[in-house]
């Protein structure tokens, strides 16, 4: 193997960006390992002994169970064995008799990998040195280095491609076999084993997760995007090719003094705003979740079933009925924000301002809340038929704006956008919801409908005020027989 | 305080001087308001009972790794994208495919459902964003009615429809955000501030609102206004990477989910970040992240396959979801809260409820 040492540190830490999103994991990782295999703080690494032959330098699946569970505070060891996969799948731990890189809780023997395959590194062996990886596995008589099925298969398919090379190749792996015998034995075993699990990182068995995937988004921050590829067996790089990224075409752009002055303007801004205190937040979002928690299907179970969970669609055809439920009527009452949103409570608002003869309000409101989700080609026009209904002189609609909010609009529909209207529908809404909306929310509409159904699954329907009537004059005229009365109700 | 006049002969120096001296003054005013922690005030919450929440369905179909989704406004349909540009939609109440579009571009990142029901819009490495019309007819090909509305200089990173069909709103590897007219593919208004790639975006909740929030590698969470363009509040607490943003139900705050393994949330009258959502044993960045309904519970997917859901005011974790086998990219709540839909590596979408 091309490597120098079993000690040899990190390589080339020149070529990699400390910051990128990988890099971070890694460094945690790394920082896990180094800890678990800690004298005196890690767990014990044994040669075990194993029918005439010793199994060096091994843990168990278990006692990394126990470690990560006790120094990572993981109460469950299920979320201990799916974290410790994880570092396996990533190639820092491996099992001594599998290619599949799973961490199991049990006597598994594991090992570690060497800092020299840490995927820190970088590494994106070209497929020359699969070949010749696999290569050398065939020439060397051992069981343990028998080639699995897929790995058969993956070398017919290489000796397919690298058909011209294959000589070359065969070659170097010769050459590496005659380096690998110099080593002492038990050297051998557990940097055959740790050369075996980078291998099963960098071309998984099939079926396993593919941990060298990358994020594309993330590629080109590396610091060298058009990486120049190392071989694992340090040959020449006549292969060389590509990273597979996208066209790096921008890097963090350098400050420029113009960025400097923008930025000071808007820290000057930021510290004019009036902030509100950490207490007064707190109350404000513990008072919301409050409020809706009966809202909230993952916390109050909906009625009559979660959709998803039943497979029954009732819950939903519910909220599309004619009746709104007595929770959603509710609802409307929290913010004037909530009754204009749904399309019900809306209509009702509409209903009874048009009572009030003051329905114009609302209906500005909402043509210009259209008018902003018009295509821009409609804006001006649309802008215009506001303009005239609402607020030109003699409008039919007219709406009470004041004289400052009046003049910027007017002044805005010289050049008519789809924010023309922002400081006029600002102050109505205003007034909306400091007027009408409580109004609306004590009114016999909205009264009638908060409080008619107490028991929805016994109601039959509203009874008008005038049947109620009729029946508790029945009730309380008890005994007496009092037809004429009743009859002429 | 006026807004100080800048000398023209003021060296970058001296100016990047000044600037820090405003960032330190501006977090010694902060500081001054953090009387109180958040999980400090909700320690009289009640707490949340055990949650049993699991896959309601798995939608298989992607070929390769699923990228993003989004959610229709009926609660039940949902479009996604992948890495082999493929876009799907779905019922995923019965999990049969409706519509599915082949991109000509790999990697579509992005991907939107218009309010309406009527169409999607979708975008990735073509850096753009096209609108595609859904049509009722099976046999229609949905690619001959394709309009494509935004051009970046680079990657599109998410897309989102404002509250109407007629507009759209992306971000970019370009640094960029932007909003655009569907109908003309005119640029209305684009957003400058982040110095590297913007990652992630999600619209203000509010009726009356034109805000929206977006995430970058630049590690900056920024509040934009619509209308005008600028920058109106900006948070830099993550050490790496934003990868999804979203507001808090009430549209008061918003949380981030980053590469550094952390979610946070932000508030934006305190102009500051309120809690932070981390654990020793949670390594691997958190790619997206959404609300329940009621604000309660945050539920973010990470990189390392996983779903954790937090308890957005008491900062615990209430639970851990297994069952993806590969990382966890998108992650959304439906419109009704009633469920959330998450995408993953593996090829497939999950709904848990």
């Amino acid at each position: 193997m091309a490597q120098a040492t079993q000690d040899q540190g990190v390589m080339g830490t020149s070529d990699q960006d400390e910051d990128s999103p990988n890099m971070i994991v890694y460094r945690k990782i790394e920082d896990i390992i180094t800890r678990i295999q800690d004298e005196t703080e890690g767990v014990p690494i044994r040669t075990v002994k194993s029918f005439l032959t010793k199994i060096p330098s091994v843990v168990t699946g278990s006692d990394i169970v126990q470690w990560l569970m006790k120094n990572l505070s993981i109460d469950d060891p299920a979320e201990a064995i799916h974290i410790g996969s994880l570092i396996a799948a990533h190639g820092y731990i491996f099992p001594i008799s599998d290619h599949a890189l799973t961490l199991k809780d049990d006597g598994t023997f594991y090992r570690f990998q060497a800092p020299y395959f840490w995927p820190s590194n970088c590494w994106e062996p070209e497929n020359t040195d699969y070949a010749i990886y696999l290569c050398k596995r065939t020439m060397q008589n051992k069981t343990r280095l028998e080639l699995a099925d897929y790995e058969a298969e993956n070398l017919a398919r290489l000796q397919r491609a690298f058909a011209r090379k294959w000589e070359f190749i065969f070659m170097q792996a010769e050459a590496q076999v005659k380096i690998d015998r110099k080593k002492d034995k038990t050297e051998r075993k557990i940097l055959d084993s740790q050369e075996r699990a980078f291998w099963d990182v960098h071309r998984p068995v099939p079926g396993c997760v593919n941990t060298t995937e990358m994020d594309i988004r993330k590629c080109r921050r590396m610091k060298n995007p058009q990486r120049v590829k190392k071989s694992v067996y340090g040959l020449a790089d006549d292969t060389q090719s590509q990273s597979p990224v996208h066209t790096a075409s921008q890097h963090t752009r350098k400050d420029t003094k113009e960025d400097v002055e923008k930025e000071i303007l808007f820290l000057n801004t930021q510290l004019d705003r009036h902030c509100m205190k950490m207490s007064k937040v707190a109350e404000s979002l513990m008072g919301y979740t409050e409020q809706y928690l009966d809202y909230d299907p993952f916390l109050s179970v909906p009625e009559p079933s979660n959709p998803w969970i039943s497979d029954d669609c009732t819950f939903w055809e519910l909220e599309v009925s004619k009746e709104p439920s007595q929770q959603r009527v509710r609802k409307w009452g929290f913010s004037l924000d909530e009754a204009l949103k749904d399309p019900v409570g809306r209509d009702l608002f509409l209903k009874f301002l048009e009572s009030e003869f003051s329905s114009e309000n609302l209906r500005f409101w909402l043509a210009v809340q259209d008018l902003k989700r018009r295509p821009l080609q409609e804006v001006p026009a649309r802008a215009q038929e506001i303009w005239q209904e609402f607020l030109a002189e003699g409008a039919p609609s007219s709406i009470n704006l004041d004289s400052h909010s009046y003049e910027r609009t007017s002044q805005n529909l010289k050049d008519p956008g789809r924010y023309s209207f922002e400081d006029a529908q600002d102050h109505i809404y205003k007034l909306m919801k400091s007027d009408s909306y409580t109004r609306f929310l004590r009114s016999n509409a909205y009264q009638d409908l908060l409080l008619a159904r107490k028991k929805p699954e016994t109601e039959q329907g509203r009874r008008t005020s005038l049947e109620k009537f009729t029946r508790s004059v029945g009730k309380s005229l008890t005994g007496k027989r009092l037809t004429g009365l009743m009859q002429s109700s | 305080m006026a807004a100080q006049e800048v000398q023209p002969n003021e060296t970058l120096a001296s100016l990047k001087t000044e600037s820090e001296t405003l960032k330190t003054k501006l977090e010694e005013e902060r500081a001054k308001l953090h009387d109180v922690e958040l999980h400090q005030v909700a320690e009289k919450v009640e707490a949340l009972g055990q949650f049993v929440m699991k896959t309601r369905r798995t939608l298989k179909g992607h070929g390769n790794k699923v990228l993003c989704m989004d959610w229709c406004k009926d609660k039940r349909r949902i479009v996604s994208s992948s890495q082999d540009g493929k876009v799907i939609v779905w019922d995923a109440f019965t999990t049969n495919k409706e519509h599915a579009v082949t991109m000509p571009c790999t990697w579509v990142m992005a991907c939107a459902y218009a309010p309406s029901g009527c169409a999607v819009a979708c975008g990735g490495l073509d850096n753009k964003c096209s609108v595609y019309p859904l049509s009722l007819d099976k046999n229609e090909n949905l690619a001959a009615k394709k309009k494509s509305v935004a051009m970046h200089t680079n990657y599109l990173s998410a897309c989102s429809f404002t509250n109407s069909d007629m507009q759209i709103l992306t971000s970019s590897g370009d640094g960029t955000c932007a909003l655009w007219d569907v109908e003309s593919g005119q640029l209305l208004q684009s957003f400058h501030g982040h110095a590297a790639d913007v990652l992630c975006l999600d619209l203000a909740p509010s009726e009356t609102g034109n805000t929206f929030v977006s995430g970058g590698c630049d590690k900056k969470a920024n509040v934009w206004d619509m209308r005008s363009g600028q920058c109106v509040q900006s948070f830099e607490t993550h050490e790496s990477d934003i990868n999804s943003v979203r507001y808090y139900p009430s549209g008061d705050a918003f949380a981030s989910g980053s590469d550094d393994a952390t979610c946070r949330l932000y508030d934006l009258r305190a102009d500051r970040e309120v809690a932070i959502y981390s654990k020793e044993s949670i390594i691997f960045g958190a790619s997206s992240v959404d609300f329940s309904l009621s604000g309660r519970l945050l539920f973010g997917g990470y990189n390392d396959y996983t779903i954790n859901v937090w308890d957005v005011l008491k900062g615990t974790r209430v639970s851990i979801l297994f069952g993806h086998e590969n990382r966890v990219s998108t992650l959304r709540v439906s419109p009704d809260g009633t469920a959330f839909c998450s995408g993953s590596w593996d090829h497939t979408l999950r709904i848990w409820a």
